[in-house]
């Protein structure tokens, strides 16, 4: 049967199990949206392009599988941009597909083009220019294998206007083969065993999990292994929820932001059992002082990310939970640690985690509160600033897949529009967005989206008047110079109505329970303006390039 | 220290770009580059020399390259037996009464003369890095006028 490319994009998406599509119609991308119209995918109307791109990455971080989100040529395209690098950073699937002036005319600066491919080449695992509707079928099925495989990314699909009008017999091809790609997923056996002798010899070893646990579905496995060598687990910002905040060997995130118990024991280690993460600059600190005296087994599907930042004993390239089975089949008993263990204990007894009461609401009781109301169970997504690091600090996450943040890009403006797409992902869910005063008014336009599509996403500002992690970067770096880090927001309860939202507005920390009931209670979007203490900062602290031990603030 | 990469891709476009945005996006500088069909004409043969630094930086630059979805093989013949080349074209000024001199000189090499023409000769060599080195030191008494190199190619055994 001979189908338009439209058709034959629309049909494979169907086929390749897709349930939403968020996007935004343009030129270029109108002979497929004609076939949107009634081809029976759902599809969420954005109101920026950059939130379908967060909307779809949010879809994937709580599903495990493909976003997908659609935009025109030229601005659409460039609107992704931000999106796109946002899930490439933090390897989420995602397949983006933008419409393209005609054939004939690439090249010529027709109106609303651009090489997206070539803007995205970058911040894409691969993309794809389709010259020929007879290649489509192929490419999307391509787009989506690739996508979802090895280390996950984002794909882009360029699609010109006449290749969309253009006719082809459609064939699914069943089978994907692409020669230079071949992801490996079984560790190797010999470097198994290895770091199975380097376990059973460590006095001090630590697990350091990372997002490829979340990516892997290799929580369960990361616990049975924590459990069988009984030593302390800590994790980056991608890796919460892979192991439960609330279990006893949890030291909870390290690095920049990370507890000074958990800071403090890595550097104390002896062996260091690296799972899906990749020594990213905020775990590490100054590289040269970290972990002077500890052995390095890294598991990672990527195998550029092992022996990039530091040096490695013990190098397993395979898929995180594949290779933690055999390595949990591999260890016959555990190390003696219990000195270990009990030095680990005085650590967390030292350096308990806490902040002063101070006379307005304290941001990080917001959040406990929001812990403790929704039971640790809820899908938190955030922005990025100081509210991010309090909202990974102080909710104690318990499953996989229930912290959404954009992590390696540090993306402003993420949350809201990921919020939006985790529900749709997961509409069973209490989905909070916790933001700043700052980061929410970056997408604020997807309000406007939850409403028109009943996406009962509920938003806590946790509003200080500052870009608040900026403001604390100069008052501890740079003077008290506050150069343009006061920031000025609407009505923010108000302008929730105005789009047909609730809006609450909270003072006093006795309020700030009954809000989250109520929200959590309210059927609709809901916006909290919590008015927090303005000038609090998010301690424990690392300075940038110190030694990940020399912490700053929040010490008891 | 120079290494010489023997990268095979998918003959599809682009894949220049990606291969050279590889590097620029992380600040390695390519030395040469030559890119060709191979017997397949589905499969061309990259062949670039890097200046790695230390072998940290290799290590990444082989990852990365084989991170990209069309490349297919990345062998760093530099750590193997091998054989590698490069064509050169010289323009250098000519006179009839050096014309002996010359050609015996062109003689030492894999090297001609090609074309002549009013008071310049082309000339033509191949040869590994020390011969073409070699070469263009003497050739450099008659007065190099212009030169195009086609960068390294190079085989493993």
């Amino acid at each position: 049967m001979k189908l338009s490319g439209s058709l034959i994009l629309l049909e494979c998406l169907k086929r390749e199990g897709v349930e939403v599509i968020f996007g935004y119609p343009g030129g270029q991308i109108l002979p497929t949206f004609d076939k949107i119209y009634d081809f029976g995918l759902k599809f969420i109307l954005t109101r920026h392009e950059q939130g379908a791109a967060h909307a779809a990455d949010g879809y994937a971080r709580v599903t495990g599988k493909v976003g997908v989100c659609i935009a025109t040529s030229g601005p659409g395209a460039t609107n992704l941009v931000t999106g796109i690098a946002n899930a490439y950073m933090d390897s989420i699937p995602m397949v983006a597909i933008t419409g393209q002036v005609r054939t004939t005319l690439i090249g010529n600066d027709a109106f609303q083009e651009a090489d997206i491919t070539g803007i995205t080449r970058p911040i894409t695992k691969h993309n794809f220019l389709v010259k020929d509707v007879k290649d489509l079928a192929r490419i999307v099925r391509e787009a989506f294998y690739i996508a979802s495989t090895g280390r996950p990314g984002p794909v882009l699909i360029d699609l010109p206007s006449d290749v969309q009008l253009a006719e082809a017999e459609f064939e699914w091809p069943e089978e994907v083969k692409i020669i230079g790609y071949n992801p490996t997923y079984v560790g190797h056996p010999g470097q198994i065993k290895r770091a199975a002798k380097l376990i059973a010899q460590a006095k001090k070893p630590i697990l350091y999990l990372g997002g490829g646990i979340i990516t892997s579905g290799a929580s369960l496995e990361a616990l049975e292994l924590a459990e069988k060598i009984n030593c302390p687990v800590t994790w980056t910002l991608m890796g919460i929820g892979g192991f439960p905040a609330t279990h006893r060997l949890s030291l909870g995130m390290l690095g920049m932001h990370g507890t000074a118990y958990a800071n403090h024991s890595i550097m104390e280690s002896d062996l260091i059992i690296a799972v899906g993460a990749r020594f990213d600059d905020r775990v590490t600190g100054r590289l040269d002082a970290f972990a002077p005296g500890a052995k390095v087994i890294h598991i990672d599907i990527d195998p550029s990310s092992i022996s990039k930042n530091v040096k490695v004993d013990v190098p397993i390239v395979g898929d995180c939970r594949q290779v933690l089975r055999a390595l949990i089949d591999d260890l016959g008993h555990g190390p003696e640690i219990d000195e270990w263990l009990k030095f680990v204990e005085a650590l967390k007894k030292k350096y308990p985690m806490s902040y002063k009461e101070k006379s307005k609401i304290m941001p990080q009781y917001v959040i406990e509160e929001l812990d403790a109301v929704t039971k640790g169970d809820a899908i938190i997504c955030t922005e990025v600033g100081q509210h991010q690091m309090w909202a990974a600090q102080w909710y104690k996450y318990i499953k996989p897949r229930t912290f959404i943040s954009s992590g390696g890009l540090g993306t402003m403006g993420f949350g809201f529009p990921a919020a939006m797409g985790a529900k749709i992902g997961r509409p069973e869910k209490i989905v909070f967005n916790v933001a700043g005063d700052g980061s929410i008014q970056m997408n604020i336009q997807e309000l406007a989206t939850c409403v028109a599509n009943d996406i009962h996403v509920k938003v806590a500002i946790l509003n200080n008047g500052y870009l608040g992690m900026v403001r604390q970067w100069q008052e501890l770096f740079y003077k008290h110079r506050y150069s343009y880090t006061p920031i000025t927001s609407p009505d923010f309860v108000r302008l929730a109505e105005s789009y047909g939202a609730v809006g609450i507005r909270v003072e006093h920390k006795k309020d700030v329970r009954p809000a989250l009931e109520r929200a959590i209670e309210t059927d609709n979007t809901v916006f909290i303006d919590f008015r927090v203490e303005e000038e609090e900062n998010v301690f424990p602290m690392v300075p940038a390039g110190e030694a990940i031990n020399n912490i700053i603030g929040g010490l008891a | 220290m120079k290494h010489t990469i023997s990268v095979m891709v998918e003959n599809k476009f682009g894949v220049l770009a990606r291969v050279a945005g590889l590097f620029s996006a992380r600040g390695y500088n390519i030395t040469s580059l030559a890119v060709s069909e191979t017997l397949d004409p589905g499969i061309s043969c990259m062949t670039i020399v890097v200046d790695a630094k230390d072998e940290t930086i290799l290590e990444q630059i082989e990852k990365q390259l084989n991170k990209l979805i069309d490349v297919i093989t990345v062998t760093d013949v530099t750590k193997k037996e091998h054989v590698d080349r490069e064509l050169v074209l010289v323009r250098v000024n000519y006179a009839a009464k050096d014309k002996a001199k010359l050609e015996s000189l062109l003689r030492k090499f894999v090297a001609k003369l090609v074309q002549h023409k009013e008071d310049t000769a082309i000339i033509e060599a191949v040869g590994d890095q020390a011969q073409i080195k070699q070469l263009l030191e003497e050739l450099g008494q008659f007065g190099i006028k212009e030169l195009v190199r086609t960068g390294r190619i190079a085989m493993a055994h």
